[in-house]
């Protein structure tokens, strides 16, 4: 029973896998920007995800200065912090020019 | 390693290009401020200069390597070696270029703003660690300095719809690729347990062929997908044309080859470190090379297909420079068939270099079309331009001459090594396909210059005035397309320096 409870790197892979996927799933389908720029970032939290685990992972190995996911991960934060203000200030541009938020609408430019 | 760890002055030396960019960039917000609106050209001079000061600090670097090939820093998270160096000019010229370009341009557009060339100088210091990383940390976050500084100028001409828009699409693919590109490192990170990239190459080895490989191939695909994004390759292509199209044409002509420049340089980081260092995911080699053969392939037979049936000359320069992406990555092909192909690597090196000011040129003639009223983008745009700006329309003329690959021009000798890299790796097949689709591609190129030389011109326009820093911008990248085509030697054998191949007495007579 103890030996089930435990929670190992690979479980927290498997939901990173499964965040990582939902994003994908969600960039390519959603049609509402907003909801894109989400499911981004649920990809970058799957990343930061898998990279804390490692991390733990790793400490066990190489003892616990080797923290070099953690450091990547408050990297990865940061900048999906800044992405996220650049890519909201583009969409608030664009709405105030064409009042949609839908990504079906975004056709001015094509072949 | 440890607490007591302190920089010495090598670390200071090797991101002293990166630290002098970004107080330039902090001083152009400020003096913007104390600017009044007729005064902005004072922003252009000022990150001119700061070009200038970071050039001289990379040819300190380059004095103080002297014939070291490399010199790792910052705890080994900065290696910087030849071809860095190499990248590091190309950056600075291209941007500098594109400055020129842009203060009339701005001012046309009213949005003459400090930030535009803030984020241009931030997004130089991203593409240098780009360049110049050995940690796939700092390679990670150098993308996005430069990936997030370019989608705000993508989106400059903020009451353009058209802006806003490509904007907003290249902002989603963006983002979205630099997520896949994060999770390819993080499991990379997970099987290996460092990131860095020498570390990584060594660890890699015990990894492959053990339990653990799949996983190292779902870790490459998409680490590998996330770079072919960067670079524009099909068919991971769909944002660039959008974004080219509709960004500030003096953006477009940036992104063309700077940011494509330092995708190339992290493509080549990522996957084999340094022609010094053998890295990376070198050792994933033969799983990654058929793959980039297949997006080759595809990249230039859809590039070239698109460009047939466009009527804009930014989109269909947009897609002749992804057709570009498709020769330069057969280059990458030819440079990493054997243990490292030189004149494949070469080929590359050269292709950037002349590829920069080639299609600058040709974007700075479109940016000096554009004048009150008219946007001057659209092909139809182009007719007659020889009876009004004859210099422009000659000048254009070289410019889609060399991007066809027409001898002597600086554009043959890229494809030159690129096919020279191929048949010496006995990829005799890709070399006719390459070839083929550079004759293919001719036609669209000679779209333009029947556009300016056999049409007449719709409306009896007044001739374009021309500013003076455009001048230069035209007149340096005109002379550097002749000057490279006829007189090649001494670009190679900056390209042999890069990668440390002795300089054969024989250059001059055979062109190697």
């Amino acid at each position: 029973m103890e030996a089930m409870l435990h929670i190992t790197t690979l479980h927290y892979l498997v939901l990173g896998a499964a965040l990582f996927l939902l994003g994908v799933i969600g960039v390519l389908t959603r049609r509402n920007v907003v909801i894109v720029l989400m499911s981004i970032e649920l990809i970058l939290n799957a990343v930061n995800l898998n990279l804390v685990a490692f991390s733990r992972y790793w400490q066990g190995i190489h003892g616990s200065t080797a923290l070099h996911g953690q450091v990547f991960a408050i990297f990865i934060i940061t900048d999906a912090a800044a992405e996220a203000a650049v890519g909201l200030g583009i969409l608030i541009a664009f709405f105030r020019n064409k009042e949609t938020v839908n990504v079906d609408e975004v056709n001015l430019l094509k072949w | 390693m440890g607490v007591g760890m302190q920089f010495t002055s090598t670390d200071y030396l090797l991101v002293l290009p990166m630290t002098l960019l970004t107080l330039f960039a902090i001083g152009i917000l400020l003096i913007d401020l104390m600017l009044e609106q007729e005064q902005k050209w004072a922003n252009a001079v000022t990150a001119f200069i700061g070009l200038l000061f970071s050039a001289k600090a990379v040819y300190n670097i380059q004095q103080w390597l002297g014939s070291r090939p490399a010199s790792y820093g910052l705890m080994q998270t900065v290696l910087v070696d030849h071809v860095t160096l190499y990248f590091f000019y190309l950056f600075l010229a291209a941007t500098a270029i594109t400055i020129l370009m842009s203060v009339r341009y701005l001012e046309i557009e009213h949005e003459s703003h400090g930030e535009y060339y803030a984020l241009l100088l931030l997004s130089v210091v991203g593409m240098m660690c780009m360049a110049a990383g050995a940690d796939v940390v700092l390679i990670f976050i150098g993308l996005e300095l430069m990936a997030i500084s370019t989608y705000v100028l993508v989106g400059f001409l903020r009451r353009d719809r058209r802006s806003n828009e490509a904007a907003l699409k290249y902002f989603l693919l963006g983002a979205f690729s630099s997520g896949i590109f994060a999770y390819g490192l993080s499991l990379f990170y997970g099987l290996t347990g460092s990131t860095n990239l020498a570390t990584i190459h060594t660890a890699l080895r015990q990894v492959l062929g053990g339990p653990y490989e799949p996983i190292a191939v779902i870790a490459l695909l998409t680490t590998v997908t996330g770079l072919l994004f960067k670079i524009a390759a099909v068919p991971f292509h769909q944002w660039a044309p959008d974004a080219y199209e509709g960004a500030p044409t003096s953006i477009t002509g940036f992104m063309s080859v700077a940011v494509k420049a330092a995708g190339w340089a992290m493509l080549l980081r990522v996957l084999i470190l340094s022609p010094f260092r053998l890295g990376g995911l070198v050792a994933m080699r033969s799983i990654w090379l058929p793959v980039l053969i297949v997006v080759a392939i595809s990249t230039m037979t859809g590039a070239n297909l698109a460009a047939l049936t466009q009527t804009n000359t930014k989109r269909l320069l947009a897609y002749s420079s992804i057709a570009h992406v498709g020769y330069i990555l057969l280059g990458l092909v030819a440079g990493s068939a054997t243990e490292l192909n030189a004149d494949g690597i070469k080929g590359i090196l050269i292709y950037l270099l002349v590829y920069t000011f080639m299609n600058l040129g040709a974007f700075g003639v479109i940016t000096s079309l554009r004048h009150r009223n008219v946007i001057g983008d659209e092909l139809d745009d182009l007719n007659g331009l020889y009876s009004r700006a004859p210099v422009e329309a000659v000048l254009m003329l070289v410019f889609v001459l060399s991007l066809a690959g027409i001898p002597p021009l600086a554009g043959f000798y890229g494809k030159y090594f690129i096919f020279l890299g191929l048949v010496e790796t006995h990829y005799y097949r890709l070399a006719a396909i390459a070839v083929l689709y550079s004759v293919f591609g001719l036609y669209y190129y000679l779209k333009i210059a029947n556009a300016m030389f056999m049409r007449q011109p719709e409306r009896g326009e007044e001739r374009l005035p021309v500013s003076y820093a455009m001048r230069a911008a035209l007149g340096v990248t005109a002379f550097a397309t002749l000057f490279i085509g006829i007189m090649p030697n001494r670009f190679i054998e900056a390209a042999n320096w890069a990668l440390g191949i002795a300089n054969n007495p024989n250059t001059a007579k055979l062109i190697r």
